[in-house]
């Protein structure tokens, strides 16, 4: 079994849908969890604020220093994770691409490392 | 290489181990002789380097396990040795790589082109080609792409993919989009060796067919589209020069299809192209029957591209204004062929200055020297009408 993290992708300062449209994404969301979950592939997800709530930590010189702000200033944000456990990427591109109809964005896959132990 | 991909689970791994066997070959079969079976002993020998590597490699669990597979590798039969093709075919094309990606993993694991070869055909620095390459062998074993045949569900999806990678081969070596060939006849006899390989693989995919055909039919005129390093269009042609085996070929492939009655595109492209090689000469071509097919064509695979070779047909069978209406209507603005069909109607219908501003358009979008050549010849015999 492998690990693939499936991130939510949306453009930085776009508008967000109308509420109708936000209340169909969440319900569609919180349904695909379950599938996710019942089928035994869910490890986590998770939404989250804008980039702009973020804090860049920095090793200097012995010291942590730390700045306001997300460490990569993107035209393309971050806008939630989820992680499944499955066999192999098409299996985990089956998954993107129900999270991708659900969130109406682009669903980015990427494999974790294996574990070294 | 592909029965050992499967065991070991990692194409790099399998490559070594089949490029040692080989070393050895060469090294030994000149004075040994030829052994009975030389893809059994090839098979047998790269299983035996693989499994020494894993031994001195033996901290590595995975490949560990991947030992014991290995033992089954000489069980492999006949049948599971098609399997393995097909898988090694599907993880090649997977639609997680890039295209370049794809076409490139192809020629190298599948058509057994060296990396030198392909660069050479694709007008790429070896290094770059050989960067590009171990970047999607990296991915597929990074991100687990499967080595299997896709589910009945997505094989119709993924026989896509597989195909349009072989058409592509075939059309960089028919059409080559840059440099000063018109041809590169190696991609095309990969391309058709490629397409030959999953008739054998996949005969029930009446596309596969469909593809194959299509390829045969276009390359029976490869020897009448170049003269004297020139090219020379399909109605200027030679017919003499058509190689009639290719074309018999692509009509038997085409009647099976028939009878199968599930078209497609690649299909009804080859049902074009055989309705151009039925034709005794350019102007006895039944173009109704081709305008028919386009119509087809049209309705389950509408494009641009598709929508501008049917407006060539149109030409023929309504006229060239009416075809040019069409054109117009078409936004390919960056397509040579595009400006060169609209210089050619407009030529027919007598607007000679606005055909050579279009000549000029097709040229400064066109990378061929042999079509850029081609431009400039039909440019300027407008001056001389």
């Amino acid at each position: 079994m492998k690990q693939y993290l499936l991130s939510v992708c949306y453009p930085a300062g776009g508008s967000q849908p109308p509420p109708a449209a936000l209340n169909k994404i969440m319900s569609d969301v919180i349904a695909l969890q379950r599938e996710m979950q019942s089928a035994d592939v869910w490890v986590f997800s998770g939404g989250l604020h804008a980039a702009n709530s973020a804090t860049v930590l920095r090793h200097q010189n012995g010291d942590i220093v730390l700045t306001d702000g997300p460490f990569i200033e993107s035209k393309e944000q971050i806008g939630g994770i989820t992680i499944v456990r499955v066999p192999d990427l098409d299996a985990a591109l089956l998954w993107a691409g129900k999270l991708a109809r659900a969130t109406t964005t682009p669903i980015e896959v990427r494999p974790f490392m294996e574990h070294p132990s | 290489m592909a029965v050992l991909t499967r065991f070991l689970g990692d194409i790099s791994f399998a490559e070594e181990a089949v490029q040692e066997a080989f070393t050895i070959a060469l090294a030994k079969w000149p004075s040994n002789g030829i052994p009975p079976s030389p893809a059994g002993w090839l098979i047998t020998t790269a299983r035996n380097k693989a499994l020494d590597r894993l031994r001195r490699e033996a901290s590595r669990s995975e490949r560990q396990h991947a030992a014991q597979l290995l033992n089954d590798v000489e069980q492999a039969e006949e049948h599971d040795v098609r399997d393995d093709h097909l898988r090694l075919i599907f993880t090649c094309c997977h639609p997680a790589l890039a295209p370049d990606a794809q076409v490139a993993l192809t020629l190298r694991l599948i058509g057994g082109l060296s990396t030198e070869e392909i660069a050479h055909a694709f007008l790429l620095q070896p290094a770059t080609l050989a960067q590009r390459l171990s970047r999607a062998k990296a991915k597929i074993r990074d991100a687990n792409i499967p080595y299997r045949v896709p589910e009945a569900a997505e094989l119709p999806a993924r026989l896509q993919a597989v195909l349009a990678v072989v058409y592509l081969i075939f059309n960089e070596g028919y059409s080559t989009s840059s440099g000063g060939e018109v041809l590169r006849t190696e991609l095309c006899d990969e391309a058709i060796r490629l397409g030959r390989l999953l008739v054998t693989l996949i005969p029930q995919e009446s596309e596969t067919l469909g593809l194959l055909a299509l390829m045969l039919l276009i390359d029976a005129r490869r020897d009448a589209r170049v003269a004297g390093g020139d090219l020379v269009l399909l109605s200027e042609q030679d017919r003499t020069l058509w190689d009639e085996s290719k074309m018999d070929e692509g009509r038997a492939l085409m009647r099976v299809c028939l009878t199968r009655n599930r078209p497609g595109i690649y299909q009804l492209q080859a049902a074009i192209n055989a309705v151009h090689g039925d034709a005794p000469s350019a102007a006895r071509t039944d173009w109704q029957q081709i305008l028919e097919l386009y119509d087809q064509l049209m309705s389950i695979a509408p494009s641009a591209v598709v929508a501008l070779n049917r407006a060539v047909a149109v030409a023929e069978v309504h006229g060239a204004a009416h075809a040019l209406q069409l054109v117009d209507a078409i936004d390919l603005p960056k397509y040579h062929l595009y400006h060169a069909v609209r210089a050619d109607l407009l030529r027919r219908i007598g607007r000679t200055a606005d055909a050579a501003s279009a000549y000029r358009l097709a040229l400064d979008n066109c990378e061929n020297k042999r079509e850029r050549d081609f431009l400039i010849r039909q440019c300027q015999s407008l001056a001389r009408h």
